[in-house]
């Protein structure tokens, strides 16, 4: 069963004459790492706005494990660009947040399962740290702790290493890749660097029109292990180019 | 240390002024009209029983039940006015109304309603102070972030749980900032309050030295109020350090 389907969705802002999303059809199965690319304001974010539930499509209907999301909470862990880590809460309670939400959980139980998620995340003996303490890297991967800790299988991650620096972005992204080898989760990413999608995704997802009408799956020629140095292949370069003409060419029109 | 070489500026200017005003007032020679700095102080120290026992805890007293009223009454209205779009637009604009009352000139009108105890002077108090609560505080119920708020909308969260999680700290500098601008304006609405009737506090010790034509004794009182408000200021000045430690991120 596919983790996630779009069956003819459409959406179209209020004030706004025409769809951005017009009776789209994908799915995404269990496992896989997309990486959603398209120029700025096609419509990628108002994707990801839809399965989280923030927007209701006009038409169509969501399903994630077969279900439609209406009927469903906490079904995704979505990551925005912004860590969004809230400074008045150290480390630790941003992390539990998801969990006191939800509720059913013990002080000292919410406690143990934060710890734990640090300790993926390589930032052990920081859950009573304040966020301001923590660099740019650390925070997105406190940030990236806290959307595991909503207990879903499918992540929803937003550009979130857009404002990073070069060094720290590369790293993190060879962090992550690492982080869903490991965990087996499905991952949806948004960027427009191509490189990045590249070298994370299983198969890229472009858009390459708006308003929305399908979304062009292309498929990485690259093992789940990989590294930097795999996108410097003839192949991968000739697609990466290739890519970068279809999203030139949409930028100009 | 660093904080005292801050404030050495104004520290210097206001000695300077003070001098200049002692100067004035040994010149002028005519301590109904214009008492020197020294003579206030000397009166201060000459009336320190009844005022320190009787006048200021009468004061104080005024200030604190109208503070506590002002505050609970500051942040139910905020705290409507974030919450529902139509407490917002029936209130706000009454809340704003109420501070174009000249409270000065109708105060006489408490102390024929409420008499010369306590309450006429709280009411003063109240029309002061609630106003810069009430709308600061729903400015900072209004300052959340919200991208915050989506973010836990998609952990399912309620709009209780938004309430206390986001908006609450969020307001909470805002709220100290209020406090800060309430406790000085809660003293001047007390003494307003009895200047204009009652038997007790620092604004009737000052118009009964008026009427007695001993300007030091007018200023007595006035000096301790400030001191005492400043006081308050400084106490909020701290525990708001301890609280808000997050003030300027975001």
């Amino acid at each position: 069963m596919n983790v996630l389907e779009f069956q003819k969705v459409s959406f179209r802002y209020a004030g706004e004459n025409s769809d951005i999303i017009d009776h789209l059809n994908f799915s995404v199965e269990p496992g896989a790492f997309h990486c959603l690319i398209g120029v700025s304001g096609c419509g990628k974010s108002t994707i990801f706005r839809m399965i989280n539930g923030l927007l209701k499509p006009n038409q169509g209907e969501i399903l994630v494990n077969g279900v439609p999301i209406g009927a469903q909470k906490q079904y995704c862990g979505y990551m925005p660009q912004k860590d969004l880590l809230f400074p008045w809460r150290t480390v630790g309670e941003n992390l539990a947040l998801p969990l006191e939400i939800r509720g059913g959980l013990s002080k000292r139980e919410r406690r143990e399962r934060v710890e734990e998620a640090l300790r993926d995340v390589g930032l052990e003996g920081c859950a009573d740290k304040m966020p301001a303490e923590l660099s740019g890297g650390m925070r997105q991967r406190a940030a990236f702790a806290r959307t595991i800790l909503t207990g879903s299988d499918l992540l929803l991650l937003d550009e979130p290493f857009s404002a990073l620096d070069f060094l720290t972005r590369v790293s993190m992204q060879e962090w992550l890749h690492q982080q869903w080898r490991r965990s087996g989760r499905t991952i949806l990413f948004i960027t427009h660097d191509v490189e990045e999608a590249l070298f994370l995704s299983t198969s890229v997802l472009a858009v390459t029109e708006t308003p929305i009408r399908t979304l062009r799956e292309i498929p990485v020629p690259l093992e789940r292990e990989r590294s930097r140095r795999d996108l410097t292949r003839p192949e991968l370069i000739e697609l990466r180019e290739s890519m970068l003409d279809a999203l030139k060419r949409q930028v100009r029109t | 240390m660093k904080a005292n070489r801050n404030n050495l500026p104004a520290m210097l200017l206001i000695l300077a002024l003070l001098m200049l005003w002692q100067l004035g007032a040994m010149q002028i020679n005519a301590a109904y009209i214009l008492p020197s700095p020294i003579q206030i102080l000397y009166k201060l120290w000459e009336q320190r029983i009844p005022l320190l026992t009787v006048h200021l805890p009468a004061t104080m007293l005024v200030c604190a039940v109208g503070m506590a009223i002002s505050l609970g009454l500051g942040l139910v209205l905020a705290a409507a006015m974030d919450g529902s779009p139509l407490c917002r637009k029936a209130l706000y604009p009454v809340v704003v109304a109420s501070q174009t009352i000249p409270t000065t000139a109708i105060a006489p009108l408490f102390v024929l309603w409420f008499g010369y105890g306590i309450w006429s002077k709280v009411l003063v108090t109240i029309l002061i102070t609630f106003f810069p609560i009430a709308i600061t505080v729903y400015d900072g119920l209004q300052s959340a972030h919200v991208e915050m708020s989506e973010l836990l909308l998609t952990y399912g969260a309620t709009k209780r749980d938004i309430f206390l999680k986001i908006k609450v700290p969020c307001a909470l500098p805002y709220f100290f900032s209020a406090l800060k601008m309430a406790i000085p304006m809660s003293v001047i609405g007390a003494a307003i309050g009895e200047w204009l009737g009652a038997q007790s506090g620092l604004g009737y010790f000052s118009r009964r030295m008026m009427t007695q034509l001993d300007g030091a004794g007018v200023f007595a009182p006035v000096v301790l109020m400030s001191v005492v408000a400043m006081l308050a200021v400084g106490l909020v000045g701290l525990i708001e350090r301890r609280v808000v430690k997050w003030r300027g991120e975001s």
